[in-house]
């Protein structure tokens, strides 16, 4: 059974924060949840498929994070408390259902959970959605441990009720994939019935219709407005915001989320616990004015901590704008002076520095001689470690077959990248065959532009790719457009069998869903050649065939082709561990530098599989990590490398 | 907390590694032998990308009073253990002081750039002086030679696991070891990490 479902309520247990979340969606007794995979959000769905059965909830992954939030928000109108899970790009997918959400309102409580990711960790980009929260005027929670996590996740819950609207979670990569302790409650007994009213009239919020339109916009929108209000007020009162610290402190840092952990250490680090306040929100939209009003009243200088953008900033220098009247003149310090970085994840040290400088006060982890020292070493010491394919991933061989089909076909043609670990094909892994890099399925629109350019002279062949769940995701829309705007172009499908990049999600074009049931599979070369593109599908360890198609497709200039390269991925459970081929290295053969190749294995395929002895001069395989996939045996000219298939 | 003490509170615990050599599961075991002690234990850690070759870190704070960041202050490590040699020299780079101790793991795993031929790889006796010169105090162990006997080279991790309670730098001991092994795993896999932990304990007793 589930570590989440096992413990007993008052139990004290070490968490991941995307646990803690979880626990405290299965607290507050939840029936749907949905999500897209995404890095830092995936466990929650994950954890709770694995406990759906048990606890009688409907968990799926969906196909994209716009639809998840439509299918939590059905559960919501049936009058059943539900999740929506994402990262903060997926907020995005999302936004312009959730604006009209926020506007219609919810009846079970609905609470959508953002796992954000400052200093984009793993994403390509570092941007939030604190600001939706108040574009959308919805109430938004931000958890500052491990305790809140679960504590406001459940808690969110009943605010949602209270309101009738939508309440964002926010957490951000250093809580949902750190650990800490988190003291767990009960698990409650729930009994769910489903049933859409509608009978009512318009906005008779519990039985009439839920609707948006114009005419009524202007009720709604007031209605939505007078929520937040009652949101504000649960808010001023709320345990999620906490004071420590002196009466009137020189000082007063006002911080949220994981940077409340910084704050406090670098508090305790310079010790000047006695000069500084620290005022810790957990609710920050909207913000709980007349709490600030007290606590703004009790210094002169403020600081504000927070990551990326000036968000919490802002929003208080207005309200001390407001006030100045009866608090008085405040000096801030954060963003706008330069004391904080608007870019990257904040930590420990650059709170350090930035309170060493506001308070004057010396602070030197090491002594000068030692960083120095240490510095030294590490530059021959520590060669670095750019991330690269897994030993027998598909895509490294995938990305051969492009890269040369590409420069065979010498017409200077390009590939129009898209998100997933194929990414990493814009830089040596992937032999820099991607030179777009946007948001999901944005390969292929910008593709679909690219192939309309041929009147102003543009004559470079264009390819797009994709991998499997991203072409559900995002893709489907943009060949439809490709293919009904006649652009040439040829779209690579990668399709490893499951979403990779995030471990395994299932998808839609898998015979299996997010609780293991058994499920139609959407077959994408059926797909495709029912849109009418021309489609192959190949196997991208035989490099010879993905090579000759793929070369056959550029030289098409008639409409959309499709190449569905079909290998399961490396790290997939099925194959995980398990070698199809036992490689060795035949040094005789092996003429290595010598070789007109010039290292052609280790120097541009760079497998991780792979080594090079500098004594010897040879290639070999380190059988640690060589995944026995063949590859490398196929591009070498000279035949060196021997693989004997496993039995 | 009965008898159990902290050298230091918090203790700041560095375990380090590539993508794929089970640093995450390491911390994760050992959190979960203090936290069942009765500490505060607070482990941060990236992964995502640490499947594909990167540098992975786990940062342990374990305290008797509280939950501290889940990322520890430049200069601030107490111990390293270190699964790749190379990545021991990265950590000292940034968390490193004249009182830190480092447990290392001596199997490279050469990095992409090092295969390529773009950069060199450190001599391994090179890195055993940086880490002295660096350190309070050392142990270097070969623990994938040892899990490749046992069968895989992932139980280099645990290896690591049983090594450091030896270090006694912490209060990790057998048993506490195999309560959470029985929690975690099931019970097939039970023998094979309690020989994996007596090993890497019997490494750094020697
Ligand atoms: S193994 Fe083959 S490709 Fe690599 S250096 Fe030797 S001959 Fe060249
Ligand atoms: S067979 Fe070659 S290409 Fe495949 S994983 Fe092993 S070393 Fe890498």
């Amino acid at each position: 059974m589930s570590i989440l479902l096992q413990a007993e309520k008052g139990a004290r247990l070490l968490m991941m924060g995307n646990d803690a979340i979880t626990r405290g969606a299965l607290e507050a007794g939840i029936s749907v949840a949905a999500g897209y995979p995404g890095t830092p959000s995936s466990e929650i769905i994950e954890n709770l498929s694995k406990v759906s059965e048990e606890r009688n909830i409907y968990v799926e992954w969906s196909v994209n994070e716009k639809v998840a939030t439509e299918v939590a928000a059905a559960g919501s109108f049936a009058g059943l408390r539900s999740l929506a899970v994402m990262k903060q790009v997926g907020v995005n997918v999302a936004a312009d259902f959730l604006l009209h959400l926020a506007q219609s309102g919810t009846r079970g409580g609905m609470v959508l959970v953002s796992c954000e990711d400052p200093g984009a960790l793993s994403s390509t980009n570092e941007g939030e959605s604190r600001y939706y929260a108040k574009m959308m005027e919805f109430p938004l929670l931000e958890p500052g441990d491990f305790q809140e996590a679960k504590d406001m996740t459940k808690w969110a819950f009943q605010l949602s009720e209270e309101i009738r609207n939508v309440v964002m979670v926010r957490s951000v990569t250093r809580l949902s994939h750190a650990s800490g302790n988190v003291v767990v409650g009960e698990l409650p007994t729930v009994e769910a019935e489903a049933r859409f009213r509608y009978n009512g009239v318009f906005l008779d919020q519990m039985e009439g219709p839920i609707i948006n339109l114009p005419g009524i916009v202007d009720p709604l929108h007031a209605r939505q407005q007078e929520r937040l209000r009652m949101a504000s007020e649960l808010m001023e009162e709320s345990p999620f915001n906490t004071y420590t610290g002196p009466d009137a402190p020189e000082l007063l840092l006002i911080t949220s989320s994981a940077c409340t952990l910084y704050s406090r250490e670098a508090i305790h680090l310079l010790g000047v616990d006695d000069r500084v306040g620290l005022l810790k929100l957990g609710t920050t939209w909207p913000l709980p004015s007349r709490l600030l009003t007290k606590y703004l009243s009790i210094t002169d200088r403020v600081l504000i901590v927070e990551e990326v953008l000036p968000f919490l900033e802002e929003n208080i220098e207005a309200l001390a704008a407001r006030i100045a009247p009866e608090i008085g003149i405040k000096t801030f310090h954060g963003k706008h002076d330069g004391t904080l970085p608007t870019t990257n994840e904040l930590n420990p040290d650059l709170l350090v520095d930035a309170l060493s400088k506001i308070l004057d006060v010396p602070y030197k982890s090491v002594s000068e001689d030692y960083a120095k020292r240490a510095q030294e070493i590490a530059v021959q010491g520590s060669p670095d470690r750019a991330l690269t394919f897994c030993p027998g991933c598909p895509h490294r061989a995938s990305f051969w077959n492009i890269h040369n089909a590409l420069s065979i076909d010498n017409r200077d043609g390009f590939m129009c990248g898209d998100i997933g670990c194929y990414s990493l094909a814009a830089g040596a892994s992937g032999f820099q065959t991607l030179k777009t890099l946007h948001a999901m399925g944005s390969g292929t629109g910008l593709a679909s532009g690219f192939g309309k350019l041929e009147g102003f002279g543009m004559d470079q062949p264009i390819v797009s790719v994709c991998g499997d769940s991203t072409f559900f995701h995002a893709v489907m829309p943009a060949l439809v457009n490709a293919i009904h705007n006649r652009a040439n172009i040829t779209l690579v499908v990668l399709d490893n069998r499951g979403t990779a990049m995030t471990g395994f999600q299932a998808h839609p074009g898998l015979k299996v869903n997010a609780c293991g049931e058994e499920v139609p599979d959407i077959d994408i070369q059926g797909l495709c050649e029912a849109m009418g593109a021309k489609v192959r599908v190949v196997d991208p360890f035989d490099m010879e065939k993905t090579q000759e198609t793929l070369l056959e497709m550029l030289e098409d200039d008639k409409g959309v082709k499709v190449v569905i390269l079909r290998q399961i991925c490396a790290l997939s459970p099925e194959k995980k561990g398990k070698k199809m081929f036992e490689m060795s290295v035949n040094e005789e053969v092996c003429i290595g530098e010598n070789c007109g190749c010039n290292r052609l294995c280790t120097r541009v395929l760079k497998c991780p599989g792979l080594v090079w002895d500098s004594e010897k001069k040879t290639a070999g395989i380190d059988e640690v990590i060589c995944a026995g996939c063949g590859v490398c045996a196929s591009i070498c000219p000279s035949g060196a490398i021997e693989k004997r298939e496993v039995a | 907390m009965e008898n159990a003490q902290l050298k230091n509170d918090p203790y700041n615990l560095i375990i380090t590694g590539v993508g794929g050599q089970g640093n995450v599961l390491a911390s994760r075991m050992v959190g979960d032998m203090l936290s069942q002690l009765g500490f505060y234990v607070t482990i941060g850690e990236t992964f995502g990308a640490s499947q594909r070759g990167g540098s992975v870190m786990s940062h342990l704070r374990i305290s008797a009073t509280s939950t501290f960041s889940p990322q520890i202050p430049k200069g601030r490590a107490h111990m390293i253990v270190a699964l790749e040699p190379t990545e021991a020299i990265r950590v000292l780079r940034d968390y490193g002081n004249p009182e830190v101790s480092v447990l290392c793991n001596t199997r490279p795993i050469q990095s992409i750039g090092v295969i390529s031929g773009e950069q060199a790889y450190p001599a391994l006796k090179d890195i055993r002086e940086w880490v002295r010169e660096l350190s309070l105090s050392s142990w270097f162990i070969d623990a994938t030679e040892e899990a490749l006997k046992l069968g895989n080279p992932i139980f280099g991790n645990i290896i690591s696991v049983g090594a450091l309670s030896a270090t006694k730098a912490l209060p990790l001991d057998r048993e506490s070891f195999e309560s959470v092994l029985s929690r975690k795993m099931s019970p097939d896999k039970i023998p094979v990490n309690l020989e994996a932990f007596d090993i890497g304990a019997g490494m750094v007793r020697e």
